[in-house]
């Protein structure tokens, strides 16, 4: 096999990946009285697949990525209230606004220790959080931001109560944002952040510059989980300060690490095990369902986190 | 006398330590120039200092006459300074292919893409191919650099620092811990690397380098000692000295 | 101003006991425990169970405190944390998460969501009068035991066998190791104590920072912020952390109170920035 033989047999389109961009509008057409459960899966995935970014390709370890999930849902909430409910422009500001949010933070995680990150990321969301509470005359405080009703889709789609319109609203946004970040990813620019994540010392020696690119997966990353958000609050109706909760950031990085880091997909597997896990958990122990998700980490990560996705492991002892 | 890189009186302290005391080096351009001396006498020091991996505390720095002192690592990559390490600094995610990929992407100035997939350029697959090759790497091309044997990996260092097509390349200690057979072979793609190509080597193996190198720096305790052509030092008693004591209390030990 | 800067340095010098275990866990094992406020929460809240249910009173419940967080340290320590150290940093944080959220909803569970109140004895209630203001004799309670506890602390690293044992693990456990030192039964009484002074410190903590169950959880971005900024090589690091920290808060909470914590989550950003191995940080060792 040469090189680009090779090269492009590692990019091309595997069954799997096919058979799931088609699920994506089959589980719409086929399950139409799941759409509202169907749209929160959807919306958790594009969040998670947002981190996946930065922490399964770049290697960041953020304890408050949902700092940019809930600046996206406040600000296509704010957007739709007071200039205009139209929601792709008001996704386009959720957007622009969190890749703003993004690049201005990047600065922050560019230097240090992953303690020093943590503490970074985690600094964020609690000072956003702080901000959405105490800046009530535009947040609305610790009430958040009720009632944003939203023009129809392209003019021509209302938003309708069972949720499927917006269910495939959230699945075109997410479907675009993962073929953007599927070629992102087996390009020159993704191999280039899988190199950082492996060794940033030999990467800078082969000529890559650290910083810039941390910069852009950053503000990349910030760019999808504002997405995130701001579907969340054009479909859900509202925006609320748990959404910057530490909680939230925690629920995801679970997310992600359930579907497995690193190969982009993860987010969407780890986002249907998650709600349809959290569904069953709570209707049987509703009030402690943290608990048995906090069993569930230690158990996994004792386990092993690779050995998650490969059930045949699960008996043999480690290697 | 062309010098390519140039160090005008380089210290570096840590604390009260100073890994390296006024050194003045140069590096000819075409040079086979060999750094050497006994243990802890600050030659990866040196190289961190001439790649920008540590600030120098005070002296300066030169490439072709243009002072580079305050340059990062990967802006110093991109004028032609490549360094491998005497530990492999490897991609253990990623594949020789990939890493070779990544490389020869980053001084064609084509990392940055991010639509195309890596594969759809074909020079940089075609250099790619020959890299392998020339390594011996194209039968574990696609295999996860973390699951290679050592020997390959040592190659594979070798040609990542290749990849970028070096105006300077700095070696510290390029066989270490490789097996007898392969060593002759790894110093044969060194030699056979371009004229204009500037190389100093920090190597252990003394009949390596009276084979390979014109020109000696002898190293001590972060001073320059000695310096001269091969045979010059090989004669020199001081030099032998310094060695010899150190050989004698380390009798037997393994390694250089 | 003069009252404010006390109780800035009451409360400065209370995180700093409850930080301190996590600071040198940090340094040591180079563990990333979020969970950390878990143990302090058991130490506030058997001084809770202690004092309101068995009547013991508040100072004999402070040793017990400690016993009986370091004793819940020693136990896990060995056998759910220690095969932790070597993983990525990641799972770490994956796991302390994971015994924070166990160890929240239990309490939830057993005790009940509602905050625990404590009486304090008659001695530590009400002012000193001194200066114009009076001084809060239970805060000033909190700063001479704080105190007294840093100097004991002091004085065990640098003048104890054991204390030069404990640096040097921090500074290079292989070599440390190869030197013949037990590592393990460092890291375990390392931690273990680490786990008690958490404990004493949420005993101390109850009646001042107020006591449920989500109290780890809550307080976590503290601890973490005073091992941030005051680095996690020295005892001198996070105490000054701490004390910047509590006085900055408390000032901060006067002056804005529009802003909250607002104030003090902005300041270790810029610190950290600045500086990412922390204000006080040695050179060497390992962040």
């Amino acid at each position: 096999m040469t090189a680009a033989s090779s090269l492009r047999h590692r990019a091309r389109w595997r069954w799997w990946e096919l058979a799931l961009f088609a699920a994506l509008p089959l589980s719409w057409w086929l399950l139409p009285a799941q759409s509202l459960l169907l749209n929160e899966i959807a919306i958790t995935a594009l969040f998670a697949v947002s981190l996946d970014l930065i922490l399964g390709y770049a290697g960041i370890v953020s304890l408050g990525h949902a700092a940019f999930f809930g600046f996206g849902a406040y600000a296509a909430a704010l957007f739709a209230k007071d200039v205009m409910p139209e929601p792709l422009l008001g996704l386009a500001f959720a957007i622009v606004a969190s890749a703003l949010l993004g690049l201005v933070t990047s600065v922050l995680i560019l230097r240090g220790t992953d303690l020093t990150r943590l503490m970074v990321t985690l600094g964020v969301a609690s000072i956003l959080y702080e901000l959405a509470n105490k800046l009530d005359w535009l947040t609305g405080g610790a009430d958040g931001l009720q009632g944003v009703v939203m023009a129809p889709l392209v003019g021509r789609f209302p938003f309708d109560l069972a949720g499927r319109t917006a269910f495939a609203y959230s699945l075109v946004v997410l479907a675009a944002a993962l073929f953007v970040a599927r070629r992102i990813v087996h390009s020159p620019f993704g191999l280039s952040l899988q190199a950082l994540r492996d060794n940033r010392l030999r990467a800078s020696s082969i000529g890559l510059s650290v910083r810039l690119r941390l910069v852009a997966v950053y503000t990349l990353s910030a760019a999808i989980a504002g997405a995130a958000g701001g579907l969340l609050a054009q479909t859900a109706g509202f925006a609320s300060l748990d959404l910057f909760d530490f909680q939230r950031s925690a629920d995801v990085l679970l997310v992600l690490v359930i579907g497995g880091t690193g190969y982009l997909y993860g987010g969407i597997f780890g986002a249907i095990v998650f709600k349809l896990l959290h569904d069953l958990v709570s209707d049987w122990t509703p009030q402690y369902w943290n608990f048995w998700l906090g069993l569930f980490l230690v158990v996994l990560v004792m386990v092993g986190r690779d050995r998650l996705i490969r059930p045949w492991t699960w008996f043999r002892s480690a290697r | 006398m062309t010098a390519v890189l140039q160090t005008r009186t380089l210290v570096k302290r840590f604390g009260g330590l100073a890994a390296t005391s006024d050194v003045s080096i140069a590096v000819e351009r075409g040079a086979r120039h060999a750094l050497i001396g006994p243990n802890g006498a600050g030659k990866t020091t040196l190289i961190n200092l001439l790649t920008g991996v540590l600030e120098p505390t005070s002296g300066a720095i030169a490439l072709d006459g243009v002072d580079i002192t305050r340059l990062s690592v990967h802006e110093r990559v991109r004028r032609g300074i490549v360094r491998t390490f005497q530990i492999n600094q490897l991609f253990g995610g990623l594949t020789p292919l990939t890493s070779l990929a990544l490389a020869v992407s980053v001084r064609r100035g084509k990392s940055a893409g991010w639509w195309r997939p890596v594969g759809s350029d074909a020079a940089v697959a075609a250099e790619c191919d020959s890299l392998l090759e020339r390594f011996r790497l194209a039968e574990v091309m696609d295999q996860p650099v973390h699951a290679l044997a050592y020997g390959k990996r040592r190659l594979l260092e070798i040609a990542t620092a290749l990849a970028c097509q070096p105006r300077v390349l700095l070696l510290d200690e390029p066989v270490a811990g490789v097996p007898e057979g392969d060593r002759q072979e790894i110093f044969e793609t060194i030699n056979a690397l371009p004229g204009d190509v500037s190389i100093l080597l920090i190597e252990h193996d003394m009949d390596l380098v009276f084979n390979f190198a014109r020109f000696v720096t002898v190293l001590v305790n972060g001073a320059v000692f000695a310096e001269g052509d091969v045979a010059s030092i090989s004669a020199d008693p001081r030099v032998k000295a310094v060695y010899l004591g150190e050989d004698e209390a380390r009798a037997g030990a393994p390694g250089g | 101003m003069l009252t404010l800067l006390f109780d800035g340095v009451a409360y400065g010098m209370l995180l700093f006991v409850l930080s301190v275990g996590l600071a040198v866990t940090l340094g040591l094992m180079n563990f990333i425990n979020l969970a950390h406020g878990a143990f302090a929460m058991a130490g506030g809240y058997i001084t809770v169970m202690l004092m309101n249910k068995l009547g013991v009173p508040f100072l004999a419940c402070l040793p017990l405190a400690f016993l009986g967080s370091a004793l819940l340290g020693a136990l896990l320590e060995p056998t759910l944390y220690r095969p932790m150290y070597a993983k990525p940093h990641l799972d770490q944080v994956l796991f302390s998460i994971g015994l924070v959220f166990m160890a929240v909803t239990a309490v939830d569970f057993f005790v009940g969501s509602m905050q625990q109140n404590i009486t304090l004895p008659m001695w530590l209630q009400g002012r000193l009068p001194i200066a114009a203001v009076g001084i809060g004799r239970y805060r000033l309670f909190i700063i001479v035991i704080c105190a007294l506890l840093t100097v004991a602390l002091q004085w065990v690293l640098s003048r104890t066998r054991f204390g030069s044992r404990l640096r040097a693990a921090v500074d290079d456990p292989r070599t440390a190791g190869g030197l013949g030192l037990d590592v393990n039964r460092i890291f375990l009484l390392t931690f273990a104590v680490g786990s008690g002074l958490a404990g004493l410190g949420g005993a101390l903590g109850a009646e001042v920072l107020g006591l449920d169950p989500t109290f780890p959880l809550k307080f976590m971005i503290y601890f973490l912020i005073v091992c941030s900024v005051g680095g996690t090589t020295t005892i001198t690091g996070p105490l000054l952390a701490a004390l910047l920290l509590g006085i900055f808060d408390v000032a901060g909470k006067y002056y804005v109170p529009k802003l909250g914590a607002f104030f003090v989550y902005t300041l270790m950003i810029v610190i950290l920035v600045v500086r990412p191995q922390g204000l006080f940080a040695r050179a060497g060792g390992r962040a």
